[in-house]
């Protein structure tokens, strides 16, 4: 047996609609899992859902900060192998401009919606015994932080106190709960940024790898942590920052 | 909305920096406070209060507070 196959798991992955979840859908497709999709944008979801290789995917396009819509996505989910929470958004905004809707904006698609949907799974017994939850958080908040993204900052660092304690009250049950904490990938979170070339450019020079990740990258290590090869780790989250965080 | 207007909320993103120095000609980048944090504060203070967003790219090309200003109602239109 391949201990990095992730052949026939069954894996649910939010935000697949682009960047990152785009990128782990069909990077899990392509090694035979059976993808779950969900995101809010049905247009970019269904483009996701005719990338991915082999028979059996679904797709569901669910608002998971709506309650009733995430019950529904639930009751429509098989038991799971794999959970992986990728859908997130960014917004540059100084701590001097912040409104109230700008914080619940952010805490509810980046923290509060993974949770609910975690203890939703695990409360509808959703998750089959050896099974693997990902979040998708980030080095900021966590390894380090940037100006303008205070909120983000918080969200990401609240999936990953979550994290860890979910991770101790599944270990019981061989499920694993993790987290990925990459740098800046290119995504089309970039685009929206207020920030221009030049910023990037210079923010580029920062890595020592000298560029940006990029989405496929971060899928990579959500298939090794989603396999059997990755069985002896819960509660870590795994820096993928071309290293930025070493500076 | 007027100039003055938006020269106040232009002056507000400063902490240390006197409101009767910021003026239509001012040229922001020769303010001693001016830095990456003030210019978010200010494309941030645009899109609230204004509802237009400029990037960090079209700040670039402009100096004075009134071609921004000029520029954010160009935008606005």
């Amino acid at each position: 047996m391949n201990p990095f196959s992730i052949e026939g798991k069954r894996i649910l992955v939010t935000g697949a609609s682009s960047g990152i979840g785009r990128a782990i859908a069909i990077t899990c497709a392509d090694m035979g899992a059976k993808l779950f999709i969900t995101a809010r944008n049905p247009e970019r979801l269904s483009e996701t859902f005719a990338l991915l290789e082999g028979t059996g995917h679904k797709q569901f396009c669910a608002d998971l900060t709506d309650g009733e819509e995430l019950q529904s996505l639930i009751s429509h989910l098989p038991t799971l192998d794999g959970i992986v929470s990728s859908a997130g958004i960014i917004r540059q905004i100084v701590v001097q401009a912040i409104e109230q809707e700008d914080v619940n904006e952010t805490i509810q698609i980046n923290a509060i919606a993974p949770i609910h949907l975690s203890r939703m799974l695990v409360q509808k017994k959703k998750l089959t015994r050896g099974a693997s939850i990902i979040f998708i958080s980030s080095i900021n908040g966590n390894n380090c932080a940037f100006i303008g993204s205070s909120i983000y900052a918080a969200s990401k660092s609240a999936l990953a106190g979550f994290m860890k304690s979910l991770a101790l009250e599944l270990a019981p049950r061989s499920i694993r709960v993790n987290c990925i904490n990459p740098g800046m990938i290119e995504t089309g979170l970039m685009k929206g940024s207020l920030l221009g070339q030049q910023e990037f450019e210079s923010d580029v020079a920062k890595y020592p790898l000298k560029r940006y990740g990029r989405p496929e990258e971060v899928a990579y290590a959500a298939v090794y942590l989603l396999s059997y090869a990755s069985r002896w780790i819960t509660g870590s989250s795994l820096v993928i920052d071309g290293g930025y965080t070493l500076m | 909305m007027d100039i003055n207007d938006f020269l106040k909320n232009f002056a507000d993103q400063f902490d240390d920096t006197d409101p009767t120095l910021i003026r239509p000609e001012t040229r922001f980048r020769d303010i001693d406070e001016w830095s990456s944090l003030n210019a978010l504060a200010v494309l941030n203070m645009i899109g609230k209060k204004y509802k237009v967003i400029v990037t960090a790219d079209e700040l670039r090309n402009i100096n004075t507070v009134e071609e921004l200003y000029d520029f954010m109602i160009s935008k606005q239109k």
